[in-house]
């Protein structure tokens, strides 16, 4: 702060007017001592012991106090709150004696009615010639709007962090449920087939919703079991009821009449008609029935809309096996389905999947990793057995990264060369 | 992350010397020993450091769990004077570290000397029987303001306190960054030193103990310096003439005076 209190500066005549002859005149009276005890902000001297030796009348109209009450008699902790004393000894005294000067603590001072009143204080040092200090000037300022602001502010990050915190626990909740959810729709562990091993794998694209393939594996009679592989269009809850309604209609249709065809059929009819009016819903689907036969598996299988299953053989070219010109599954009410059968012999293995595989991006430039890329990487493998290949399938989804944004399934069914083996998930 | 960078630990004086460890309390850090240091070091091996969670120590070692109890600030005393293998250690502690140094020389009794408790005190709540500076109120009203208030009692820390990761620039201007704490870190500071009651211990303190106070002292009045040298067998009570908490920034040469003194008559 400027201000004047000897003569002003010396104007060219002419220049001075009645008006400013009377501004600078009222600026003579505002004395220094006036300036000092009326200043918008509280003055304190204190002595390097915190004794008060000079106060202005500012602050003490804000304390409630004389100065008579304060001068010589109280240390500058006095004037503050119990936590301010602790704060003032732990912090701003270290500071001030390290720094020479603290800038802006916000404190609280005691009233003399009791109250409090937000406060920010700076203080400074004044040394003798050789630095050592004498006695520390303060600056007192009303900072009780700043500090209601303050309180504002932090009442809303409190409120916003509840909330965030809400937030992700509703959020943890949800992922658990649609985990349960999910798993429902597909086997807790596939079954052991007799003279089979079976081994499958689930991609979840978002934890945070439900994927929309299948895939189950069960047994017909004591002889036969079916096996089925799906994916529903969309995602999300919607997609999960189909899912759900999907696999319960497959498996008691297949009880009722195992022929692969007539299963597929099944589940058109019905998908149709619940979803014919309103938001259509289909899916595409591979139903298969397994039958042993000696050390060989024969497979009858029938496809609706959905890539072709890919059959990886011990000692023989790996191939898909063509299932063309079958129908999305609950789209038209009647819908052909196309059927294909093969026999899977001893280290043989029959690959199902979705099309989250086929259908990732790869490279730099994105491209669709593609059925003829899947069969490449089909042949290169040297162990057929399920297991293996659903290993070897999740280390090249995994291979995909960011690329892969669909849920994938996979299912994988094959004749041991050697005593069946437990079925396993991975 | 090794003990040394994890609490910042700083060494001077000559290495064959006896060694002097200097423990910040709280509020500040190892800045608080600035003024007394240097002439300290003159005949000292002078270790300084920061507790995890002031100063410049790795915050990322903070715990609540582990800095909710005072045991947990010794375990980093002990833990610096195992890596440093420090032996017959003359331990300074201000304020709640002359209760840690208690802790640690009890951890490990081998390794210390002495203790030199600067401005201690046991326990700060007033209990039937002994006056510790603070009703139960002041305390709560003090750990409330601390609760409620992170926005802070400084404004200046202000940028700091409001956790500004991606401006560290704010943070760097403060000339008080010495003092800043993150806040949730300096509520549990205060927490655990006002809410402490280590009268139990200070019986079985065995080492030559110099307790120095301040004759005018808010946080550790006479009654509780004179409480301490009573309670601790092989004591000396000194009272600086020095008004404040810190009587190592306030009255530096006595401080030093005081220390050589004792550690002198101990040697």
């Amino acid at each position: 702060m400027t201000c004047r209190t000897g003569p002003g500066p010396d104007l060219p005549e002419g220049r001075r007017t009645a008006h400013t002859d009377a501004a600078f005149t009222a600026l003579l009276e505002d004395s220094a001592e006036e300036l000092y005890e009326s200043a918008p902000c509280g003055y304190l001297s204190t002595l390097m012991d915190g004794t008060v030796a000079k106060i202005n009348t500012t602050l003490l109209n804000w304390l409630g106090l004389t100065r008579d009450d304060v001068v010589g008699r109280l240390r500058f902790t006095d004037l503050l709150t119990v936590g301010g004393r602790i704060y003032h000894d732990t912090h701003f005294a270290p500071l001030l004696r390290m720094q020479g000067g603290v800038n802006g603590i916000a404190l609280d001072i005691r009233q003399a009615d009791g109250g409090r009143l937000p406060v920010l204080i700076s203080s400074v040092t004044k040394t003798d010639h050789d630095g050592r200090p004498l006695l520390i000037r303060t600056t007192v300022f009303d900072a009780s709007d700043r500090r209601a602001y303050e309180q504002e502010l932090l009442r809303e990050r409190q409120v916003a962090e509840e909330a965030r915190r809400r937030a992700e626990e509703d959020r943890q909740r949800l992922q658990e449920a649609l985990a349960v959810l999910q798993s429902s729709l597909l086997p807790a562990q596939l079954p052991q087939v007799p003279g089979m091993e079976a081994a499958s794998h689930y991609h979840t694209a978002s934890p945070d919703r439900l994927g929309g393939d299948f895939y189950d594996l069960f047994p017909l009679d004591d002889r036969r079991w079916a096996f089925f592989l799906g994916d529903v269009c969309g995602k999300g809850p919607q997609a999960a009821a189909v899912t759900s309604l999907t696999r319960y209609t497959l498996r008691a249709a297949a009880l009722h009449n195992p022929d692969p065809v007539a299963a597929l059929t099944t589940l058109n009819t019905v998908l149709h008609e619940r979803y014919a009016t309103g938001d259509p819903r289909y899916c595409t689907a591979v139903f298969g029935v397994l039958e042993p036969e000696g050390d060989t598996v024969t497979v009858e299988l029938a496809s609706g809309g959905h890539p072709p299953a890919l059959v990886l053989r011990q000692d023989g070219p790996t191939e898909y096996l063509p299932t063309p010109g079958g129908l999305l599954v609950g789209i038209m009410p009647s819908a052909p389905f196309t059927s294909a059968r093969t026999v899977l012999g001893a280290g043989d293995t029959l690959l199902l999947y979705t099309d989250g595989l086929t259908e990732a991006r790869t490279g730099e430039k994105r491209e669709l990793f593609g059925d003829e890329a899947l069969l490449d990487f089909a042949t290169t493998l040297t162990d057929t057995a399920p297991r293996q290949v659903v290993t070897a399938m999740t280390g090249l989804l995994n291979s995909f990264g960011d690329g892969l944004d669909d849920d994938t399934a996979l299912l994988a069914l094959g004749v041991p060369m050697t005593d069946p083996t437990p079925a396993s998930d991975t | 992350m090794d003990i040394v960078s994890r609490n910042n630990v700083t060494v001077t004086g000559p290495h064959d010397a006896p060694v002097l460890l200097l423990a910040h309390g709280f509020g500040c850090d190892q800045n608080m020993w600035r003024l007394v240091a240097p002439a300290l070091a003159g005949d000292h091996r002078v270790v300084r450091f920061d507790y995890v969670g002031s100063g410049k120590s790795d915050l990322a070692a903070w715990s609540e769990s582990r800095y909710s109890t005072l045991d947990g600030y010794a375990r980093d005393v002990v833990e610096i004077c195992e890596a440093l293998d420090l032996r017959d250690v003359r331990f300074v502690g201000h304020s709640v570290s002359a209760m840690i140094g208690v802790l640690a020389a009890a951890a490990a009794p081998d390794r210390f000397h002495s203790l030199i408790m600067v401005g201690p005190s046991p326990h700060y709540i007033d209990t039937p029987g002994y006056r510790g500076g603070f009703s139960a109120e002041d305390i709560d009203e003090l750990l409330e303001s601390l609760e409620s208030n992170y926005l802070g009692w400084s404004a200046t820390m202000a940028p700091v306190i409001m956790g500004n990761p991606d401006r560290p620039e704010l943070g760097e201007e403060l000339t008080n960054s010495f003092c800043a704490t993150d806040p949730a870190i300096a509520r549990v500071f205060a927490r655990t030193t006002f809410l402490s009651d280590s009268r139990d211990h200070l019986t079985t303190v065995k080492l030559p103990t110099l307790v120095l106070e301040c004759s005018q002292d808010v946080i550790a009045p006479r009654e509780v310096g004179a409480y301490v040298h009573a309670a601790i067998p092989d004591s000396r009570l000194v009272t600086l003439d020095a008004t404040g908490h810190c009587p190592q920034l306030s009255a530096p040469e006595a401080t030093v005076a005081a220390i050589t003194d004792f550690l002198g008559s101990r040697s």
